[in-house]
């Protein structure tokens, strides 16, 4: 009676290695960008303004990727603009993920007044609209990290609310809870133990999921002038920049777009892949 | 003889108002079966459910006693009652798929009842828990406790269950449909492993079920319950020598036999549903006056 399931092995899939290869370059090349970083990023030349990307005719060297209509080195302003997309991603995800998914925990598990609170909260808060939501929100605060963070910590939580509740409301539907509270156990280290550990891979996708949303409100918010000051470089701020001069300078708009894209795009994938993988039962 | 679980004209209501147990009393003696039936919906698992505490969120108890060992467990403040059905009472629950937390390994899993219940040792707990899955006919114990659920069949989730169930020595075991959930073949050795299990461990059972076949296999007493009323309750041999409940002759006659394979099946007649109906509208009708 000896049962092959319990030799089934899953391999790290390819989506695994695109999605974690793009953000680990990401994230190395956002810590060490005052050293690979070829030029000053701030540093304007008007004389080497809007320069093409390096296999075109008419570059200058060290330009690897052009310049910006003020000659400001497109690769450089990405590689610093990274670290502000990136430590939005960390510390917003990790917030609106703790924030949310505590709520929503306790609103599925208990039930009751705790969820009738937390689920009417809920309701109320995604009836606002969220891009202006968070736009009067910094309008409030004032521009800078901490404003861009909390704004997406009001907006987002309520997503990891809703998904949480749900699964641990169905969770705590099974017999597997039931016996744990017929054995005497505590409400409170019955959700710790037997609900939490179950709605982790959820948490784990919503978690990367988030980072990317982060990513991409940061982005809104530099690309309308509301995110940090006016003379860091953003990929928000660069795509704007980008934008009024899309015609004579594509590079300017196009590099920090995918950019933006493939780090949003391998957030997501990465979530998947971990899910696949931590997951003890294949659903 | 002495009952060690003896429940009381216990009453269960929908937040609601509307009924779903009416009046029930019925008694399990120590070390004895006590079998459950009635169709679905009859309300025989929630009987099992408000001893142990565990009622859905929408139902709650609106009257009568639980008798557990000599104390009224609805006088307890929950606490003390949690604490004390924790001690003397386990559950074999239905699915033994969602029985097991998916994200736990086995081991820990049946280690805990032992360390949160008795106060064992891990390493205790862990030898008792090797002990068991071998009692409970488990090849390769050591092997099957670093497995996850998902790793193994339904059958061994099944046994796992039981071996868990009776880790701690608990003297009520109750079982919600043990079998139901499993194929035929399986359903026949779990059975027989509960039934050894429960003479070996002198534990009281009761043995919710709606399979009457089941029910003579196993139970030395039974009650018969019907939209949540106890219609009959019997000794076993008795039981099926003279029901004396219409309705309980008609279940009788409907159990489909092995040795008639030809024969077809007798459904319970209008007229015994109408008349156990017309039973519990009267009782409906004592209760509001």
């Amino acid at each position: 009676m000896r049962d092959a399931r319990g030799d089934l092995r899953r391999p790290v899939g390819l989506r695994l290695w695109l999605s974690g290869g793009w953000l680990t370059l990401l994230v190395l090349g956002a810590v060490f960008a005052p050293w690979i970083a070829p030029k000053d990023p701030l540093m304007q030349d008007l004389f080497l303004g809007r320069l093409p990307p390096f296999w075109e005719s008419g570059t200058e060297p060290g330009f690897w990727l052009g310049t910006d209509s003020l000659g400001r080195d497109v690769l450089s302003r990405m590689l610093y603009g990274a670290r502000l997309a990136l430590e939005v991603a960390m510390i917003a995800g990790t917030l609106t993920c703790i924030i949310g998914a505590a709520l929503g925990l306790i609103a599925g598990y208990y039930r009751g007044w705790p969820d009738r609170i937390i689920s009417r909260f809920v309701d109320i808060w995604m009836a606002f609209p969220p891009v202006l939501f968070a736009i009067l929100l910094i309008a409030v605060l004032g521009p800078g990290l901490w404003s861009i963070i909390i704004a997406i910590v009001v907006i987002d939580w309520t997503r990891f609310a809703r998904v949480i509740r749900a699964e641990a409301m169905s969770q705590g539907a099974m017999d597997y809870v039931a016996s744990a509270q017929v054995a005497g156990r505590k409400r409170f280290g019955t959700m710790l133990t037997e609900i939490l550990p179950n709605v982790l891979p959820t948490i784990v996708v919503l978690l990367t999921l988030e980072m990317g949303i982060a990513v991409i409100v940061e982005a809104i918010l530099s690309f309308v002038n509301l995110s940090i000051s006016t003379d860091s470089p953003t990929w928000g701020g660069m795509i704007a920049e980008g934008r009024t001069s899309v015609h004579q300078a594509w590079w300017v708009l196009v590099f920090p777009l995918i950019a933006l894209f493939l780090t949003v795009l391998s957030f997501s994938q990465l979530g998947e892949g971990l899910k696949d993988r931590f997951d003890p039962v294949l659903r | 003889m002495k009952s060690f679980l003896s429940i009381r004209n216990l009453s269960v209501r929908l937040k609601n108002g509307s009924p779903i147990l009416r009046s029930v009393s019925l008694d399990v003696a120590a070390g004895q079966v006590h079998g459950l039936v009635g169709e679905s919906g009859a309300g025989k698992s929630m009987i099992g459910k408000a001893v142990l505490g565990t009622l859905p969120r929408a139902l709650s108890v609106s009257g009568g006693e639980i008798w557990l060992d000599g104390t009224d467990l609805m006088s307890l403040p929950p606490a003390e009652r949690r604490r004390r059905i924790g001690a003397t009472a386990a559950l074999i629950p239905q699915d033994p798929l969602t029985a097991l937390n998916p994200s736990k390994r086995i081991g820990p899993q049946i280690t805990r009842r032992l360390v949160d219940i008795l106060g064992w040792s891990k390493q205790d707990a862990q030898d008792r828990a090797l002990e068991l899955l071998g009692e409970v006919h488990i090849p390769d114990p050591a092997r099957v406790m670093r497995n996850y659920p998902h790793e193994l069949s339904g059958g061994m989730r099944q046994r796992i269950l039981i071996a868990s169930a009776f880790a701690a020595e608990p003297r009520l075991i109750i079982a919600d449909e043990p079998t139901t959930a499993l194929d035929v073949t399986v359903q026949k050795q779990i059975l027989r492993l509960i039934a050894d299990m429960q003479t070996r461990h002198g534990t009281a059972l009761l043995f919710v079920t709606h399979d009457l076949g089941v029910v003579s296999k196993v139970c030395d007493t039974l009650s018969v319950l019907y939209a949540g009323k106890v219609v009959e309750e019997a000794r076993m041999h008795r039981f099926f020598m003279r029901p004396i409940h219409p309705y309980s002759a008609a279940l009788l006659a409907a159990t489909p036999t092995y040795t008639d394979p030809t024969g077809s099946l007798t459904p319970v007649s209008q007229e015994v549903i109408d008349g156990v109906e017309a039973e519990v509208a009267q009782h409906d009708a004592r209760r509001a006056r």
